[in-house]
């Protein structure tokens, strides 16, 4: 119950308490609350559980995390 | 999201955790979102036969207690209200009937995606109460607050939730505290740390000396968690470690957080199966205590035992797995349900059951 869904933000309107905006879950499109991300921009990925978002997902720690896991290979453990 | 779940990366996560390990471990994921991606893709069954892993109480719709299915049956039976929940809250047992009954009876219940399309229903109907089941872990909060501050802010009377909201650390802390307890160390739900950060957990770590893993929900994400609680067990370490850092900071998300204490105040919370645990949920704020439908429709004293032919209090503590339960499979099966455990999806004995089923028929 707990899962939340990443998807692109495509458009902002309102502020603050009243900021929405519509978000491409792979082309399903809803108006999704942005209240507490403020700092979310359009192309942002936002993580959405209930209608609102509660998390700007970070591109660069993504990619970081990936290339961990592809380097888990190269690493030998306890040699 | 893809690249999450790639099976040869996965495969190779799995084979250093094999050379990491030299001891048996028992680790608990929290979450009913992870149990349920563990057995549906069989996570378990790639990790070396001595690590055990525990299915926690992290699934809200498996620790409401029966009397507050009871109070939301008898609000929802009402001819003046229209009750909207989250649709898995639907098929859990009361000590009766469920909501699906009511609703089947001619009782207006509706599944919504969101509370905040509760309050668009209240305000589409005037001459109705509209009531939503905000049951829920830190997660789901800040929408749960959100539908009260709008509700409050274009003073809709004719909105009410019945808040039945738990929080992860005190549940961690009970379970940790249990003489029987058996766990190692803890997957921390990824998107409970997204609103909440992970300072709570840092305090327990150390307390208890278990290592805590911030974990994600892609199969990738819960082996990768796997391995660094065992590295750290392996190591004699006990810190909390954040590697589903894409979505997680270590403070959280503090504009949520404060929606959160504004609207929500922290309550002691019976969960079903374990009892109340002292300081372990939310309840409505002074100010918007009107928009409690406990008190609205004069449900709040009501109290009653839970049935002592389900085990999930136990198997929610990890001290027994599902299929270790004389009725699983048997008595109580997704269709006729004894317990919670075994309604929602991300319950551990549904999730045993839809996953394992093949298996034990064989």
């Amino acid at each position: 119950m707990c899962l939340a869904i990443p998807g692109q933000i495509q458009s902002i309107e309102g502020a603050e308490m009243e900021r929405t905006g519509k978000v491409s879950f792979g082309g399903v499109v809803k108006s999704i609350m942005l209240a507490c991300v403020p700092d979310a921009k359009v192309g942002d990925y936002v993580m959405v559980h209930a209608g609102f978002a509660i998390s700007v997902v970070d591109e660069k720690e993504a990619l970081e995390t990936l290339k961990y896991l592809a380097a888990m290979d190269a690493v030998p453990e306890n040699p | 999201m893809d690249e999450y779940r790639d099976a040869d990366a996965a495969r190779r996560c799995a084979d250093q955790i094999r050379r990491l390990v030299t001891k048996p471990w028992k680790i608990m994921e929290i979450c009913g979102g992870q149990t349920h991606a563990i057995m549906k893709f069989g996570l378990d069954e790639m990790l070396p036969k001595n690590i055990t892993l525990i299915h926690g109480p992290g699934c809200p719709v498996c620790v409401t207690p029966v009397e507050l299915i009871n109070k939301a049956i008898e609000i929802a039976s009402r001819p003046d209200v229209i009750f909207c929940s989250f649709g898995d809250m639907l098929r859990v047992p009361g000590t009766h009937r469920d909501l699906f009954s009511v609703k089947a009876a001619g009782g207006d219940v509706r599944i919504v995606y969101s509370p905040i399309d509760a309050v668009a229903l209240a305000r589409q109907n005037p001459d109705k109460q509209v009531v939503f089941f905000a049951v829920g872990f830190e997660t789901t909060a800040p929408a749960n607050a959100m539908a009260v501050y709008e509700a409050h802010k274009e003073k809709l009377a004719n909105f009410s939730i019945l808040v039945s909201h738990v929080l992860v650390p005190p549940a961690i802390e009970a379970i940790l505290s249990s003489p029987t307890n058996q766990v190692q160390g803890f997957l921390a739900a990824g998107h409970v740390c997204a609103v909440m950060g992970y300072t709570e957990y840092e305090p327990i770590a150390n307390k208890y000396r278990v290592p805590i893993v911030v974990t994600g929900f892609e199969p990738l994400d819960i082996l990768h968690g796997v391995y660094m609680c065992l590295k750290q067990l392996e190591e004699g370490r006990a810190e909390v470690e954040n590697p589903y850092a894409r979505c997680v900071r270590r403070e959280g998300n503090v504009q949520a957080q404060k929606l959160i204490r504004d609207i929500f105040c922290v309550v002691p919370r019976k969960w079903r199966g374990i009892g109340e645990i002292p300081q372990s949920g939310l309840g409505l704020r002074e100010p918007y205590r009107s928009f409690d439908a406990e008190t609205r429709f004069g449900v709040a004293g009501y109290t009653v035992e839970e049935s002592s032919e389900c085990i999930s209090g136990i198997i929610l503590q990890g001290i027994k797995k599902p299929v270790e339960c004389p009725a699983f499979g048997t008595k109580c099966t997704p269709e006729h349900p004894l317990g919670a455990t075994m309604v929602s999806s991300e319950g551990a004995c549904a999730a045993y059951y839809r996953y394992r089923k093949i298996k034990r028929d064989t």
